[in-house]
């Protein structure tokens, strides 16, 4: 067969297959293989592309945030601690509405900075005695601490101590000292 | 029966006393041969009111000046250490510079003293010798001149130790007393103003102090450089068992404090908080409030930390404890009522029953022996008062009246005396009143000074 020769099959066999495109009314085709009964309710869809090959990206629990409360040293967190105190009425260890919203927002800060713990420490003032003051600040501390378990902090985060009246945050003799010295104090541990 | 008979066992490091058979070298003429019974105490008059006694300052055998000073020391403290029991009488001191002084026992000017009233004189004499000093004292009936109490001891320098051991044992002797004047506080003090490493917050550092009776002799016993509150002196005044910080929570430790060795007693306990030690009248064990179990309760141990059992079980405070002098119950404070007060319990924790019915009540304190009385702070509004309940009668006496406030009592190993803690003249400080509510007495002046305990 010669180039030429070629050529002509060529053209005659594209002519008659425009010819036939033009004349004949499309043919219904057969459907698709209705889907498998385990999954009646599957919208039919074109299968999927394949996989890409590739290593799947690395997502880090604890994202490493370059914030201010991250980067500071533990004294200085403690300094000006981002876990706000809870007070206390006199002679009771219950936490009130305003004390469980104190806790709430503390609860959002240990959840966001998982690796820190902290020691609640449970302070009173000076009108308990001495010894009954030493329960009275631990009932404060687990106070504290057993509603941040309740919100999902793990207890071994949370340790307690109790100072009693030992160590007053207000050395005053008035009801405005005694209002900031019963409290339960937050001390970052380690972060 | 005779002076023999009185001659107790003087157990002392810095005195050794001499047996009575040494006689002194030159007995006075006056003294019998052989004294009867009836003439070896000293009595008042008739009227039944207490003897009247001189106490002179000691006279200086030797030359020197620090003789001198010791002969004196003994001679005002010997006065301040009978007179704190008021078991006696006394002649005044400002009038003593009208008596002739005796230069030895032999011209002791008895007939001026009988002019004064004085049923009894203390006469004694301070000699320097290559250890220390040489002391001698005699008891005098003035009436009879008879030496009926007379002593001798060798020892240090510690001029008041002579003078408080005279003392315990003229009392014995005449009038069946147990003194104190030789028995010894404990308290925490801030006074040194150290502050507490590892922590954020300014924080005065508490460590544990002993002083004598009458508040001489103030020395630190704990070098922590943390929280070391709530002493308590075992019952043979050789330990002080207290709540220390120093492995971050509190726990319960025994200083030996003559020897230097630490004991934990609430050692390898991780979960919880120990407090509040209160050693069993025979030493072996300790009380304490821990909240291991998740709550505030009071256990015993034994004083190695072993055999830990628990004795109360209820949700609410339990705290305080303190011991019967028999051991045989426990008194604490608690607030299942809805308030803090005192209980009593067997020593096996059964047989509760309630002693107080106030605002609240705490630092129960129970006395010796024969007295059967609980002291305890009340709440009296701003702050406390002492207040002492009689067991047997119900009756309740109180003590202070609002002088600043005024907490954490403990008797003394009499129970004739009651330390505590007041803000009466500014900070905290200890002071001790008798146990009648005269003859108070402050103790510290320096910080503030706490939580008092008394040895046993």
């Amino acid at each position: 067969m010669t180039v030429r020769q070629a050529v002509i099959v060529c053209a005659v066999v594209c002519a008659g297959a425009a010819a036939c495109g033009k004349k004949t009314p499309p043919v219904a085709r057969p459907m698709p293989p209705p889907p498998p009964a385990s999954s009646p309710s599957a919208p039919a869809r074109p299968p999927a592309p394949p996989e890409p090959v590739n290593e799947p990206t690395i997502v880090p629990p604890e994202p490493v945030r370059d914030d201010a409360i991250s980067s500071a040293s533990l004294d200085d967190l403690n300094k000006n601690s981002p876990l706000k105190p809870v007070f206390f009425e006199l002679d009771s260890s219950d936490l009130g509405a305003p004390g469980q919203k104190t806790l709430d927002e503390n609860a959002t800060l240990l959840k966001r900075y998982s690796t820190w713990t902290v020691t609640i420490e449970g302070h009173c003032d000076e009108r308990g005695t001495a010894e009954y003051n030493l329960a009275l600040g631990e009932r404060r501390a687990i106070a504290a601490r057993a509603y941040l378990v309740s919100l999902g902090i793990p207890a071994d985060r949370l340790r307690t101590v109790s100072y009693g009246k030992e160590f007053p945050f207000d050395p005053g003799h008035d009801e405005a000292a005694y209002q900031k010295n019963r409290r339960a104090h937050f001390v970052i541990t380690a972060k | 029966m005779t002076r023999e008979l009185l001659t107790g066992t003087l157990a002392l490091a810095l005195l050794a006393a001499w047996p009575h058979a040494q006689q002194p070298p030159q007995p006075p003429p006056a003294a019998p041969q052989q004294p009867s019974e009836i003439v070896t105490t000293i009595s008042g008059d008739s009227s039944g009111a207490p003897p009247r006694l001189a106490v002179p300052d000691f006279i200086a055998l030797s030359a020197d000046a620090e003789t001198a000073a010791v002969a004196k020391t003994i001679g005002e403290v010997l006065w301040d250490d009978l007179n704190y029991e008021r078991e006696f009488a006394f002649i005044p001191r400002d009038v003593y510079a009208t008596i002739p002084k005796a230069t030895s026992f032999n011209d002791v000017p008895f007939d001026r003293w009988r002019e004064l009233n004085a049923d009894g004189l203390v006469v004694g004499t301070v000699q320097k010798i290559a250890t220390g000093f040489h002391v001698e004292m005699r008891l005098y009936n003035v009436r009879t001149k008879q030496a009926v109490y007379p002593r001798q001891y060798d020892g240090g320098a510690n001029a008041r130790l002579y003078a408080h051991t005279i003392s315990d044992e003229i009392h014995k002797s005449q009038r069946g007393l147990n003194g104190v004047a030789r028995s010894k506080l404990t308290f925490d003090s801030d006074r040194d103003g150290e502050r507490m490493s590892n922590t954020v917050q300014t924080r005065n550092i508490k460590e544990i102090y002993i002083a004598d009776y009458d508040g001489e002799n103030q020395k630190r016993v704990t070098v922590g450089r943390t929280l070391n509150i709530t002493p308590r002196w075992s019952p043979d005044a050789r330990s002080i068992a207290y709540t220390s910080y120093r492995r971050g929570g509190a726990n319960i430790f025994i200083s030996n404090i003559f020897v230097g060795t630490l004991e934990e007693v609430t050692k390898g306990d991780k979960v919880g908080e120990n407090w509040l030690p209160a050693w069993s009248p025979d030493g072996s064990k300790v009380a304490f409030t821990s909240t291991r179990d998740g709550n505030p309760e009071i256990y015993v141990a034994n004083r190695d930390g072993s055999g830990v059992r628990r004795l109360t079980n209820h949700p609410g405070i339990d705290i305080s404890p303190t011991w019967s002098p028999s051991g045989t119950q426990i008194a604490f404070t608690s607030d299942r009522s809805g308030s803090p007060q005192i209980y009593v319990m067997d020593a096996g924790g059964l047989g509760l029953s309630k002693k107080t019915a106030e605002s609240y009540c705490d630092k129960p304190t129970w006395s010796p022996a024969p007295f059967n009385e609980i002291a305890y702070a009340s709440r009296n509004g701003p702050g406390y008062d002492i207040k002492v309940l009689d067991l047997a009668t119900g009756h309740v006496r109180q003590l202070t009246f609002g002088e600043g406030t005024n907490e954490s009592p403990a008797f003394a190993p009499n129970g004739r005396h009651i330390a505590f803690m007041s803000t009466r003249s500014g900070k905290s400080q200890v002071f001790t009143i008798a146990s009648d509510g005269k003859n108070l007495k402050q103790i510290t002046r320096t910080g503030n000074n706490e939580k008092p305990d008394w040895s046993k």
